[in-house]
Parts: C-alpha cells; structure tokens; sequence
C-alpha cells in the first residue's frame, strides 16, 4: 500500500476499496519494523491513529470525504498536538503535553487525517542533521551511515522509508528542503507568512515556516492546500484567499525562463552534486523551459547574516523555557537564579545553548548595531538580489546542498562547516521566498535534490514545473531497497 | 547656595480595554490568581501575540491631547530579562519607534502656570505579580496581570518640586479619564507613578537620580518627593554621593528606603518582535480619533463660565472630573438649565460633601440626576426653602424616595400662606416683650432674633422672605 501514489490512495480510500484504518495499520506496522533501527519518530501514537482512521472511515463512508480524508500523516514534533507529547527533540520539553492543536495540526484534523505520531528534529530546530535531537539521531534510509539532513530529517526520513505517506516539516533556513535533498523526497518551504505558525515552537520567527514533506510535487499541492491559509492568531499570516496549488500542475514549461545563479556554481559544490544538478536543469530545458545565467551576488553573505539573526530571535524565543511553568525543572534548587541557570543548562543540548549565547551577544548592548542591525541590513541586500534576478526569470534553479548526505558524526564537532550545509537555503528564508527541494539523481548511492527558488507567492507555479519534471523522471518514485 | 531639584515622571495608564493587549483574556481586576491568563499569556511554547487593536486609537486620542507627534511607523520590541513573572523572559515594549512621541502639558501651581514637556509614551504590556508568603517558604506567581495593556507616558525631567510633580500627575490622572483611555484607578494599579529625583547647585549639570516606585496615592508622592529631596540634600551637603538606585516609599514612618541599586547596568537586548508587525497609522486614522476626542477640562471650564455664567472657581471645579462635568450637565439638562449657579452651588456644597463624607464616586452617587432635578424644582417653585431642601437631600441621599415623596412623608412644604405666617408673627412678639422693647430702643439686631424663634415655631418651613416683611410691617 506504501508504494501507491497518493491519488490511488484516496481513490481506494474513497471507493472503499480500503479503510483508513488498514491504511493507517499498515504504516504502523512498517514504523514498527523499520522505526526502531531508523529512529525517525519521537513519538508513535497507534491508539490515536487507529480511532482517527476509524472516524476518517465513518467520514468516508458518509460521502463526506474530502481528497485527503483518511490518508495518514506524521507531524514534526516542533507543531503542538493536543494530548501528544511535543519535545521539539529537547530534554527541556521531555514532559511537556500541549492542551491545544498548531493551527495546521487543527487544519489536518478536521480533514480526518490519523496522526501516526510525532517525528525527530534537531533540537528546537537548530541543525542541519537530525542529529542534536535529545532522543538520538535519525538514520538515512539510503545509507544508515549517513545523516537525513536536518532539522526536519525525521519527516524526510519517514516519506524515504515508506513509514507515511505524508509528513509535515518546519523550514527556517533549510530544514525543508536540505534533509528533501538528503532524503531523496520533495519538499517545499512556502512564502513566510503562507502557512500560519499558531502552536509551531518557535525557533527564529522571522523565518520559520511550515511545509509538506512528500514523495511527489502533486502529493506536495495536496498537502500544502491543507495546510495554507489565513489564521488570525499569528499576526504575520498572510491575509489573502486561500490557494488551490493542485489546479496549476499540468502547465506547459514552454517558455518558462529559468535562471541559473552563477555564483552557485563554484568552489565548495561537490561536482558530481554539479552535475546531476545541471542534468536536471537540462531536462527541464528539454520540457520548453529558456535557461539564462543570473546573479546573486551577496550569497556569501546569506550564511553570517542568519547566523546573527536567527540566533538573535532564537536566544529570546528559548526564554521562557526558564523551569517555571511548564517543561524541565533542576532538582532542589537552592534560589531562584539557580532555578533558572540550572534547568537551562541541564534541558538543553549544546548546540541550542551555542545558539542562545551568539544570539544574546549579537543582542547585547555594545555589539547590536555591528552585528544585528549589520545582519538585517545584509539580508536587505540579499533579499534585493532575488528580487533583481527575478526581473530576468520566473523560476532560479541549483543545488540544495553543496554535497549529498554527510556522514553520521562527520560534522557535529565543527559547527561551521555545519552551517555551511545550508548555504543555498539560507538565502530565500532570509528573502521570506518560497522555495523546494525534488529529488534529481543520486551520487554514491545518496540521493541529490533540485532547488527551485521563485518569487512570493508563485508555490503554484513551482509545483507545476517540479510536477512536469516528476512526469518525465523516476528519481522521485524510488526507494531504498530495504524499505520496498 | 541653594540646590535646584530636578524631577521627571514615568507614568503607567492602563488602558481600559475587555481583553490584554496580546490575548484575548481579560484584564477585569480581582480574579482568583492565574485565571485570567491563557496559553498566550502563560508564554506556552507556539503561541503568538495578536496586537488588540483598541489600544491604538486610545494611545492617539492622548498623544493627540497633548499636542504631541503621533509616530506613524510604530513597532513593537522586546525587552529581555528574566523574572519569574515575566512568563515570556522579555516584555513586548516599544523602543525606538513608540506610539506617542514629544509633546506638552500645561500645569498650575499657586496661579503659576508651566509648561512640562512629555518624552514620548509608549505601548507595552504588564508582567504578572509575584506573591511571597502564600505559599510557606515559596514564592507564588500570579499572571492575572501578565498583558494588561499600559501605556507608559514619560515626563521630560521639566518638574522642580513635589508641588509641581503633583500637579503633573494629577493632571495626567485627570485627562486620561477625561478621555476614558484610563479609569485612574489607583487603588488597584490601574494608574501608577514612578517618580526620578535629583538635586543640584543651579547651572551644574543633572544631579545623579533615584527613583521612587508605584506610590498609590497623590498625597505620599508629594511626601515621598519632599522627604527624597531632603535626603539627597543631606547627603551631598555632607559630602556623601547619592547612589543610582530604586527606593521605596514607607509611609508609615515617612521615610524612603532602598529597593534595589542599578551599579549592574541591566542590558534588556531590545529588537523588533518578529512576531508582531509594525503598526502604520495614516493621517486619515488619526483624524478619525481626533473626530472623537471629547471636550477637555479646560474648554469644559471655559463654556460652563461663558454658557452658564458660572464663576471661574465653579466651573474649575465642576470640571475636575469628566464624571463630576457630565452629571452636572445631565441635572442641567434635567431642570432645563432654569439656574445654572444654583445647580452649582448644590453640586459643590451638599453632593460633594455627601461624596466625601461616604468616599464615594460621582458614579456610585446614590441620588441620580432625576431625584436631584426634582429638588432643585421643588426650590425653584417655593415649595422648599433652602433649609429644608437640605434635610430633603439627605433623606434622598438616604435612599428614602423622590424629593416629593420625602416632601409628602415627612409634611415639609414652605408656608406661604401670609395669614398663618402673620399668626406666627404675632406669637413670638407677644412671647417676647422685652426683646420687643429692646428693639423700639433701637436695637436693631434683636429682627434676627424674632426671625430666627419664627423659623423655629414653624420648623423651618416658613417662607423667609414673607417672614420678614411681615414682621417689618407689625414691628413698624
């Protein structure tokens, strides 16, 4: 059933010719098998899923059903779950049960889509591996030697492995589509402001933002038409109708101008990632699309812009995990600053208390104006350079991440050349673009992706060309051989 | 040499809004401990602030009061640091860009008037309260108050005496009522003065400040400023330095003491809320609010002398509170306005001090304007003389019914018929014949006498002016 395409899925769901409830077991059974060596899920939630599914079916069978009615979906645990732990994969929230519903949670509920359960992350999202989750890293399904990318490397790894047929992902400078690239899945980082952040944990807010992991780009409009939309209760919601991305994907490419940035074709991009993205770009060509070379100049500076300001937005975000009311709390605390110093140090990992110190030093009173007013002023910049290119192009294509999936423990003692992993995603959460990541070959046996960058709001015309493209290739219809 | 003393207010207004200013939960004082806060408020992890946007016109409608530059661009920021009643670890304040920048208020002290400037007033919400002793040996925390919207409004250091600073703060308690953005209540927080003091020897740059904390009354801020003022003084004369630091006032033994020292400059890292976007107001929202504005005291003041030919003192005392204004001109308008002074003068003579004597608000006044109007009628057509329609008032304020209700029970109507009142006449000179003599001596005094034992025989309800011409014509 796991290798049915999303379409023949609700159709059998809908002509009864299976349940939600067989649906919905027979993915539990394959997390059972698989998920104990994969360590994708934080939390698996059958009895949930199971009595989910069996309202799905009572839906279905009512005539009420709708596309995705019934079709099972595995949550990133950073999006609050009524009922269902959410630990944002931190030791701060190992305890922390929300009483409330992320404001998509909500929306994938009322669909009547069973939560199989909640996925792994980098800790409060910061990473780029998966593998700074308090709960222990997730493997690649192409290679248990190799990290999923992160932080939504879970998702990516359950959409990889068969394990759900859908899973949602949260995307502040990558965590979409880099662990997409790793994984071999498609994935798509809306316009900021698309998919509402009600109940999301923040980690940088300017630039979080929500977005489906799947096997497909047609499965991806599906997920993402559920997903989107107006929610008042997050102020940087965007107020305008709600999208429909499934009625533009069997556009013709004829015409469609692709520009590809120079300046992210050099030093640093493994060139057998350069040319399985290049062959990608080309069949695209082949469809009808025009290619011309684009510039976006400040690209370099992308990566040290983020890192003063999603650490900035990250250090405040993270201050209210302090053991007071709710998460960790240190054992016997002698006074109040001990309290506070204690549960902060004892409940998070390195790599978020990393973070915390950079952002409250770029914060802090002698350095704002060298590193965090500087910082914005460069993400104006890079924010304009997309803007200019897309004057010349409707659609800038290249590679997601400089090389395939590293190895397990390859960088986790060099944050730096961590953080260069994201050097091409970076950019358009900076810019607020929308953006995703499809898969386009393999190298060594690990999976490459294709990024598609386009300007706000074009998520529809994004997913036709990666729907066209997935017509012409099968890179997206593989699997791990285990996982078949 | 004498010393100059240089004093600036910060002034927190909490806006009379039903919800806070990030959530939808409300702001009604009292409530049992963390009942009125939600999951926004109570900082659970995935929540967002949503700005309620009545804060804004009320923020306009003072910035507009006080001459002051509306920001066009205003943005919100959050302020970091950690207390146990900060459920977020930063407060959303507004830094740069605040709602309300420079401005003016006028005051009077002793006739003379002065200008006092206004920094800038800004939006911002109020932490919750931390509460010791409830809990034996544990602190509590309380985040009823966590979003109560404030708007902060901070003085220019443009006061030079306790009198003055008084004068400022009553004044800006009296215009944020007057403009319904604040119920200035300062019993339950909801109007709260924090006052910077400094001395100096005059020409010599800004003296180092302390400042005095949420003092609940106008009273002790006056004393707290004098007694602050002395204390710095003492020191510097005794070539001691004053310290930089937050005191508390103590009324009981009239002293202030130290709350805590600012030697560890805090660094709040303020930046945008990413979270929350910029608020842009136009010319056209801020004329709107301006078409709402209500009349102020002083235009209040100025038509009440040149409409209802009241004395500037009345008037200035009639407009003292828009409560106070309002339900003057309601038994104004209840009356049809047949004499405004003497409306005046039963509003500050007998209401006020029934108002004073019970501590009660204009608003919780138990005569309504209807039972007053039905008073001032019963005075206007005879039927009650002024000693009377006191004894009336109270009973009304008693809750004993309409001034003709009471007039009825009680049998209170003047007498204005001239035969009784000439029997009444007749009695008490025959009673007192030598007081009669006395006055065909020539002491002419002894007619007050006469009128006061007539008054006295008819209880008080015979009418004086009869009285009088009566017993001129018997003595004559």
């Amino acid at each position: 059933m796991h290798t049915l395409t999303l379409k023949q899925m609700s159709q059998k769901l809908h002509s009864g010719e299976i349940t939600s409830v067989q649906l919905t077991q027979h993915y539990l059974d394959r997390i059972s098998a698989f998920d104990p060596t994969l360590n994708a899920f934080i939390s698996v939630t059958p009895e949930l899923a199971l009595s989910m599914a069996a309202d799905a079916d009572k839906k279905l069978a009512a005539g009420q059903g709708e596309f995705l009615t019934g079709i099972p979906v595995a949550h990133k645990d950073i999006f609050c779950t009524d009922g269902v732990k959410t630990s944002c994969a931190s030791k701060m929230l190992d305890n922390f049960i929300a009483p409330y519903n992320a404001h998509v949670v909500e929306l994938l509920n009322q669909i009547g889509m069973p939560i199989l359960g909640k996925t792994n992350m980098d800790e409060f999202a910061m990473g780029s591996s998966s593998e700074s989750s308090y709960y222990g890293p997730t493997l690649n399904p192409w290679d248990h030697q190799a990290v999923p990318g992160g932080s939504s490397g879970g998702a990516a790894a359950v959409i990889a492995a068969g394990l759900a047929p859908l899973a949602t992902g949260t995307d502040t400078g990558g965590s979409i589509r880099q662990p997409a690239a790793f994984c071999g899945i498609t994935g798509i980082k809306p316009t900021y402001g698309a998919v509402s952040r009600f109940g999301i944990i923040a980690y940088a807010s300017s630039f979080d933002q929500a977005g489906p992991m799947t096997r497909s780009a047609e499965d991806a409009a599906w997920l993402l038409s559920a997903m989107a939309g107006f929610d008042a209760r997050d102020s940087t919601s965007l107020e305008r109708p709600k999208d429909d991305y499934t009625t533009q994907l069997n556009q013709s490419l004829n015409g469609l101008k692709v520009g590809v940035p120079a300046e992210y074709f050099g030093e640093g991009l493994d060139p057998a990632v350069e040319t399985q993205v290049k062959n990608a770009i080309a069949e695209i060509e082949k469809l009808g699309a025009q290619i011309v070379t684009v510039h976006l100049p400040n690209k370099d500076l992308a990566v040290p812009a983020y890192y003063v300001l999603a650490p900035a937005e990250a250090s405040s975000n993270l201050s209210r995990f302090d053991g007071v009311r709710y998460g960790y709390r240190a054992k016997d605390p002698v006074d109040l600053q001990d309290l506070y110093r204690r549960s902060r140090a004892e409940g998070f990992g390195a790599e978020v208390k990393r973070r915390i110190m950079v952002g409250a030093y770029a914060l802090s009173a002698g350095y704002y104006d060298a590193y965090y007013v500087k910082a914005q002023q460069l993400r104006r910049m890079v924010s304009d350079d997309f803007k200019r290119a897309f004057e010349q192009c409707d659609v800038i294509m290249g590679p997601v991440a400089p090389t395939p999936a590293f190895n397990l423990g390859e960088k986790t003692d060099d944050p730096t050349s961590m953080y260069l992993a994201d050097l091409y995603t970076i950019p358009v959460n900076l810019a607020g673009l929308p953006a995703m990541s499809i898969p386009a070959g393999f190298v060594q046996g690990r999976p490459v992706g294709l990024h598609l960058v386009g300007p706000y709001f074009s998520e529809s015309k994004l997913l036709n060309i990666a729907h066209q493209y997935q017509q012409v290739t099968d890179w997206h219809t593989k699997m791990p051989a285990q996982y078949k | 040499m004498s010393w100059e003393v240089v004093i600036g207010l910060e002034i927190h207004a909490q806006l009379t809004t039903q919800s806070k200013i990030f959530s939808g939960a409300s702001i009604a004082y009292g409530a049992e401990p963390n009942t009125q806060a939600c999951a926004i408020d109570l900082a659970m992890p995935g929540m967002l602030p949503v700005l309620n946007q009545a804060v804004i016109g009320k923020s306009i409608l003072l910035g507009l009061a006080l001459e002051a530059e509306i920001g066009r661009k205003s943005v919100f920021d959050r302020k970091n640091y950690f207390y146990p009643d900060l459920p977020k670890g930063y407060q959303t304040s507004q830094f740069n860009f605040p709602i309300v920048g420079k401005g003016r208020l006028e005051i009077e002290v002793d006739g003379v008037k002065k200008v006092i400037g206004v920094t800038r007033a800004h939006l911002e919400e109020d932490a919750g309260k931390s509460i010791h002793g409830a809990v034996t040996g544990q602190t509590g925390v309380d985040l009823n108050r966590a979003g109560t919207p404030l708007l902060e409004i901070v003085s220019d250091p443009d006061m030079s005496s306790a009198q003055e600073a008084v004068a400022y703060a009553k004044k800006m308690h009296e215009l944020v009522q007057y403009l319904g953005i604040c119920d200035g209540n300062m019993q339950e927080g909801s109007f709260r003065v924090d006052s910077n003091v400094s001395v100096r020897r005059p020409g010599e740059p800004l003296g180092t400040r302390a400042e005095l904390k949420n003092i609940n009354s106008f009273k002790f801020i006056e004393k707290a400023i004098e007694i602050e003022i002395e204390r710095q003084i003492d020191i510097l004369e005794s070539g001691g330095k004053v310290v930089q630091e937050t005191r508390l006032y103590d009324a009981e033994k009239n002293i202030t003491r130290s709350m805590r020292t600012k030697e560890e400059a805090n660094d709040y890292r303020y930046f945008p809320c990413p979270d929350l976007l910029p608020v842009m107001i136009t010319q056209a929202d801020i004329d709107a609010i301006r078409a709402t504005m209500p009349e102020l005291p002083a235009a209040k003041r100025d038509r009440f002398v040149s409409q209802f030919g009241l004395s500037e003192y009345d008037a200035t005392q009639l407009t003292s509170s828009r409560a106070m204004a309002e339900y003057f001109e309601n038994l104004l308008a209840k009356t049809d306005a047949k004499d405004p002074k003497l409306c005046a003068n039963w509003m500050l003579a007998g209401f006020s001090a029934a108002l004073n004597r019970d501590g009660l608000d204009v608003a919780q006044a138990p005569v309504s304007t209807e039972q007053f109007a039905g008073l001032i009628g019963r005075i206007l057509d005879n039927t009650l003389s002024g000693k009377i329609a006191k004894q009336v008032f109270d009973a009304m304020w008693a809750g004993e019914g309409s001034a003709d209700d009471i007039i009825e029970a009680k049998g209170l109507k003047q007498i204005t018929d001239s035969s009784a009142i000439e029997a009444l006449v007749d009695e008490v000179l025959a009673n007192n014949p030598n007081q009669v003599a006395a006055f065909k001596a020539g002491q002419e005094k002894m007619l007050g006498y006469f009128v006061g034992q007539i008054m006295k025989v008819s209880g008080g309800q015979a009418n004086p002016a009869q009285v009088n011409q009566i017993l001129l014509s018997k003595l004559s």
